[in-house]
Parts: structure tokens; C-alpha cells; sequence
């Protein structure tokens, strides 16, 4: 008997999708040549950017970009806590690849545990200080988290995405009905997070959506460091295996089950994080907040973003829940476009899976591996 | 031979102190009358034969014969009916796989499953990895243990890819690397688990004759570092080459077993498996 061989041949059919690679290739491979202190020097523009585009000041002079029918900083505040989430469910399904279809859960848990400890309209009444509970609801998400994939990380692929599907509605559902976490009337008075200006005035107020905004990206970047740290480690190369393989990452030594776990408790964490940053600007929580749409929402953005790709799920994350916010107050025909808002999404994302499947930034993590090379050419001469 | 059936205990124990026989040699593998059936269909059927440590075993056997299948109980992915399967002494049934793994047994794919989307050097820390403890806190806060198994880990690959010859491939993504890199690949990621015994399954399958060559020189220089060495292949040259003893199986059960020379000139196996004279050409 003959075996056949078949050398690997990656992308033959692709057309326009190569072309966009050998674009963005391009991009990435003058960013990982350029020299370390040019990339901080951007890196650090980038982020100073960000810092100031909710000021008025600045973005009225960013031509098209402010939202014309919504309140550009109260926006600013959503696609950050969007950006957080995306950044989280893609440690789930992007690095460990476990289909989590019921994400928003988490961030359900995260608020809710925010307000049932805080609210005066709560049952329990312990009315305790935002800040105290933040860790709190973060570890009550976690812990759910494991509770939820204890038993069904044992299972595979479509049953998982089944199994977390469940899981948020019956989140959604228990917000609804149950008289502990009141249904539609809610929880009203949610405290803010604390800090006072030098006049005495509240740092974290009603009106002005900035400080919150600033927290969540501080937040961000904290997260992303994290998150950095742990998919450069064994945990990320065993999280990436069982993605990739999970027969081979069991016979390669990897406690699958384990990471597995660990996979979804840590995003577990950041949906909970962005949860309780979300009951505390917002002041008020009910069951309304937690459609299961936005689950879908968030996984698009991680897909559109390029699965398994931090700076990918940050991308994704913000120009999805910016794209639907910047369809608000525009008419086309006499119909205000933001009701078809997610008929253009789910083109924009049929367009994507044709033309570039492997998501905006795809993963890719070459920056040692170019790094090495000038080291070897060095070498070499 | 038990008649008990579905009873694998007992008469697994009797039949132990007959494998300890006078072979001063020191087992490694134990396969002690292993049967297993998947419903109707018995896909090893009372095979029976030991590994010693510091040699190459060849298990050879025609298509569909259960070699694989064989090598799957092996490492834990098939539980036996019946039998029972001892790697250093411990009972193999029971054991998680990585638990096997990081006991000392490593093997390769028949059809190679590498972790395509991972370059080549990450392949093989994944493989160093399984003795390391790194967990997400000391991963999280980079804590000393973390930077200093990154730093093993990361040794220990390269030096494992320079010795199968594809170091200057290393950040190569192993989808990218040819068919015979690809089979050293996954002969360094298995080393990298400090394996006692290195399972191949069938590591020349499509390779030309130089490469074969190649091949076999490098499982010798394995065994000369000290690990065991089983090889389940169909080229009988190449089994012939390098193979210390060979053990031979057809539909499912195990016809011989002894010396290369011994089960070459063997009449049973040449019907079952060498009955065609091709390799004189």
C-alpha cells in the first residue's frame, strides 16, 4: 500500500481574501520590524487618542465619526464595555475554541450581583459600597462559571454551545420571573463607583458618561495585559492546543478538562468585571439589559474581529457596537436606519465570512518569530 | 487462555507471574492477554507481548491486522474487554491520558495531528509543558516559576528540533512545514514529554527511500539517548533495519514474535504478510 502524500497547501483558493493578507502583512510586518521605541511611541498615541475622544472639544473635529443620534460619550462607555466583553469571550472561544453562545450570562451574574448587594430596592438590603462588591460579583461570576463547565466542558463543540445557549436564557428568564431579582421594575439606585472631584463634587456622576468611560479603558488595558501574559504562557499554548487538537493536547500531556475550565472561569471574570462596571454607571438594572441578542452581538464581534487575536477582539468588539450606534438618527427613505440595524450587521457579516473568513486581524503571533530571524541573519553573516 | 468472560481481573492476575519469567531484562510495557471487542467485532484478541526497556520493538502486521488499535489501548484511548496493559509496573486502565503522558509514554500519529496553527518551537513547548506546573496565577503576575520553565521549555524545544533537524524551521506554522518535516515535528514534540518509551506510529508512511534512511538513523540515535522504542510500521525493510525484535499481528491476534531474522524466515508470516516477494526488487 501507497500512502499518499499531500504537502500542505495553505490559501489556493482565495482570491481577494490573499490580497487583503498580503495588505495587512505588510502592516504587520513593518510594525514587528520597526524599533521597540517607535512601536511604544504609537502604542502610547493610540492609547492617548482614546483617553481623549470623549472630549467634546476634540472629537467635534473628527468629521464623521461622533454619533449623530445618541450621546457620543454615553456611546464611548457602551462599545468600551463591548470592547471588554469581546475581549473576554475571546479567551473562550478564540484561544481555548469553546463556543460559548451564552456569554451575556456572565455579565448578567456581574450585574446582578452588583445590584442585588447595593440597591435599596433589593430584597436583602445589605446596601454595601459599590467598590466592595466589584470583587464580589467577579468572583460569583467565576464561580459560575466553573459550576456551569464542570459538567459540560466534558462535552464537545455543539453540545457546549447548546448547553451555554441554556444557560443565559435561564439567567434571562430567572431576571424575569423571579421576585429576588424583580423582573422588569428592577433595581433602581445602584450606587456609583466613589471618588470626588477637589470641590467635593462626585468624580462618577449622573449625566457625565467620561469618568466611566476612562474607568472601562483603564480597566481595558489592565484586562489586556492580563490576558497577554496568560496566552503567552503554558496556559495560552495549552489553551491554543486544545483548540487546535484536543485528542493530540491530551496525548501531549495537557490537562484539557482543566484549562478548559480555567478558559472559562477567566472569561467568566471579565464578563462579570464589565457587569458590575455596567450596574454601576447605569444605576439602574433589569431584566430588559440581558437579551439573548446580545450574546450573539458579542460572538459576531469576536469573529469579526478575528477569532484567537486580542487586538482583533478589541477591533471587532468596537466597530460592531459603534457600527450599531452609529446607525441612530440616520434616515434613508423615511426610515430610520438604526431599526434595520442588524439586517446591514448580518450583511457586513456575510460579507466578512466570503471575503475574509479568518476575521480583520486574524492571529497571527510572529513578533518572535521576526525578532529570531534578524538575530539568525545576524548569525548567519 | 480464561473462559471467564467480562471478568478481566482475575484472570489477569493469574496470568502475570507468567510473563515474569526468566527474561532478566526489565519489562516496561506489559500487554497481558489484552482482548478488545467494540460491539461484535474482537479487535485484539488475547494479544500478549512485552516491551524491555532500552529496545526497539517492532509491532508489524498486515492492513486492518490491529496494530493501531493495539497502540491506542496502549496509550490509554481504548480500555481492554479483557487483559490488562502495565506501563512501569502501573496499571495503564483507569489513567487519564495525560497522566500516561507525563508517566513517561509519548507516541506520534499515524496520520499526523500536530497543532497546525502553532509554529513548530510551540508545538514542541506544548510537549514540555506537560512537566511543568505553571498555572494561570504564576502564568497571570509572570511569578519567577513562570519565566523560569519558559526558559526550560523554550531550551529544551530548541534542542529537541536541532536533533530531528528542523530547527531553522521553528517559527514556521506546522501547517506550513513539509510532509517530513511535519513527521520530525511530531517525533521532537513527543521527545519534549521525556518520554521512557517513545510510540511511532508508522513514522515513514509516505517518505521516499533517502528519507527512510534519514528515519531510521534518528530512531537510533532516540534509543542511544536511552528511551524505549516501539514502531509499528509496514516497510519491512525499514523494521528489518532497525528493530530489535518484532511482534506480529493478524486480525487481531499475535501470530509470532522473536528476532527480525527469526520472524522473516517465520512461515506464518510470510503467508500473512510478506506471501508477495517485493522487496528483492
Amino acid at each position: 500500500m501507497t500512502t499518499t502524500v499531500n504537502p500542505p497547501t495553505p490559501e489556493q483558493q482565495e482570491g481577494i481574501g490573499v490580497r487583503l493578507r498580503h495588505g495587512r502583512e505588510a502592516v504587520a510586518n513593518r510594525w514587528h520590524h520597526a524599533p521597540r521605541w517607535v512601536r511604544w511611541v504609537l502604542l502610547a498615541a493610540v492609547i492617548v487618542f482614546f483617553y481623549a475622544l470623549p472630549n467634546k472639544e476634540f472629537y467635534q473635529y473628527l468629521g464623521p465619526i461622533p454619533t449623530p443620534g445618541a450621546n457620543f460619550t454615553q456611546v464611548l462607555f457602551t462599545v468600551s464595555i463591548y470592547v471588554l466583553l469581546a475581549v473576554g469571550l475571546n479567551i473562550v472561544v478564540g484561544f481555548a475554541g469553546l463556543l460559548d453562545l451564552g456569554y451575556f450570562g456572565f455579565f448578567a451574574v456581574g450585574a446582578y450581583t452588583v445590584a442585588v448587594l447595593t440597591s435599596p430596592s433589593s430584597n436583602i438590603k445589605t446596601l454595601w459600597p459599590w467598590l466592595l462588591v466589584v470583587p464580589i460579583a467577579i468572583a460569583l461570576t467565576m464561580v459560575s462559571g466553573v459550576m456551569l463547565g464542570t459538567p459540560t466542558l466534558r462535552l464537545r463543540g455543539d453540545y457546549l454551545a447548546l448547553v451555554t445557549l441554556g444557560f443565559a436564557e435561564m439567567i434571562r428568564i430567572a431576571a424575569v420571573s423571579s421576585d429576588f431579582l424583580k423582573g422588569q421594575r428592577g433595581f433602581n439606585q445602584i450606587p456609583h463607583p466613589p471618588g470626588k472631584y477637589a470641590d467635593g463634587k462626585p468624580f462618577f456622576g449622573v449625566l457625565d458618561a467620561r469618568p466611566y468611560y476612562w474607568l472601562v479603558l483603564t480597566l481595558i488595558i489592565l484586562v489586556v495585559i492580563g490576558v497577554r501574559n496568560l496566552t503567552h504562557s503554558r496556559v495560552g499554548r495549552a489553551w491554543i492546543s486544545i483548540r487546535e487538537d484536543e485528542d493530540a493536547a491530551q496525548l501531549m500531556g495537557v490537562p484539557t478538562f482543566k484549562f478548559k475550565l480555567w478558559a472559562f472561569a477567566s472569561g467568566a471574570a471579565i464578563a462579570g468585571l464589565a457587569g458590575a462596571l455596567f450596574a454601576g454607571k447605569q444605576n439602574f438594572v433589569n431584566s430588559q439589559n440581558f437579551e439573548l441578542l446580545n450574546s450573539i452581538i458579542i460572538l459576531a464581534a469576536v469573529i469579526f474581529g478575528g477569532s484567537g487575536n486580542i487586538v482583533g477582539a478589541i477591533v471587532g468588539g468596537g466597530l460592531v457596537a459603534y457600527m450599531i450606534e452609529r446607525f441612530r438618527g440616520i434616515e434613508l427613505f423615511g426610515v430610520e436606519l438604526y431599526e434595520y440595524r442588524f439586517l446591514f450587521f448580518g450583511l457586513v457579516l456575510v460579507v466578512m465570512m466570503i471575503f475574509r473568513p479568518q476575521g480583520l486581524i486574524p492571529n497571527r503571533r510572529r513578533a518572535a518569530e521576526f525578532k529570531d530571524r534578524r538575530k539568525e541573519v545576524i548569525v548567519g553573516e | 487462555m480464561s473462559d471467564t468472560e467480562q471478568t478481566p481481573a482475575v484472570p489477569a492476575q493469574a496470568a502475570a507471574p507468567a510473563v515474569e519469567t526468566v527474561d532478566k531484562r526489565e519489562p516496561l510495557l506489559e500487554v497481558d492477554h489484552v482482548t478488545l471487542r467494540f460491539g461484535g467485532v474482537v479487535a485484539l484478541n488475547d494479544v500478549d507481548f512485552t516491551l524491555y526497556k532500552g529496545e526497539i520493538l517492532g509491532l508489524i502486521g498486515p492492513n486492518g491486522a490491529g496494530k493501531t488499535t493495539c497502540f491506542n489501548a496502549m496509550t490509554g484511548i481504548y480500555q481492554p474487554t479483557e487483559g490488562q496493559i502495565r506501563f512501569r509496573g502501573e496499571k495503564i486502565s483507569g489513567k487519564k491520558r495525560h497522566q500516561i503522558t507525563r508517566m513517561g509514554m509519548a507516541r506520534t500519529f499515524q496520520n499526523i495531528r500536530l497543532f497546525p496553527e502553532m509554529t513548530a518551537l510551540e508545538n514542541v513547548q506544548v510537549g514540555a509543558d506537560a512537566h511543568h506546573k505553571t498555572s494561570v496565577i504564576s502564568a497571570l503576575l509572570r511569578l519567577p516559576r513562570h519565566w523560569k520553565e519558559e526558559r526550560e521549555g523554550r531550551e529544551k524545544a530548541e534542542r529537541l528540533l536541532e536533533f530531528v533537524g528542523i530547527r531553522p524551521r521553528m517559527h514556521e506554522f506546522a501547517r506550513n512545514l513539509s510532509y517530513g518535516e511535519q513527521r520530525r515535528l511530531e517525533i521532537a514534540r513527543a521527545l519534549a514529554t521525556d518520554p521512557v518509551l517513545l510510540c511511532l506510529d508508522e513514522p515513514a508512511a509516505g517518505f521516499n527511500p533517502a528519507e527512510k534512511e534519514e528515519l531510521l538513523q534518528l530512531i537510533r540515535q532516540i534509543r542511544d539517548t536511552g528511551v524505549t522504542v516501539l514502531l509499528i510500521e509496514h516497510d519491512m525493510r525499514l523494521v528489518m533495519g532497525v528493530t530489535d525484535r518484532i511482534v506480529v499481528l493478524e486480525f487481531g491476534k499475535k501470530i509470532a514474535e522473536g528476532l527480525p531474522a527469526e520472524v522473516r524466515d517465520n512461515p506464518k508470516v510470510i503467508a500473512a504478510y510478506l506471501g508477495v516477494p517485493d522487496d528483492a526488487a
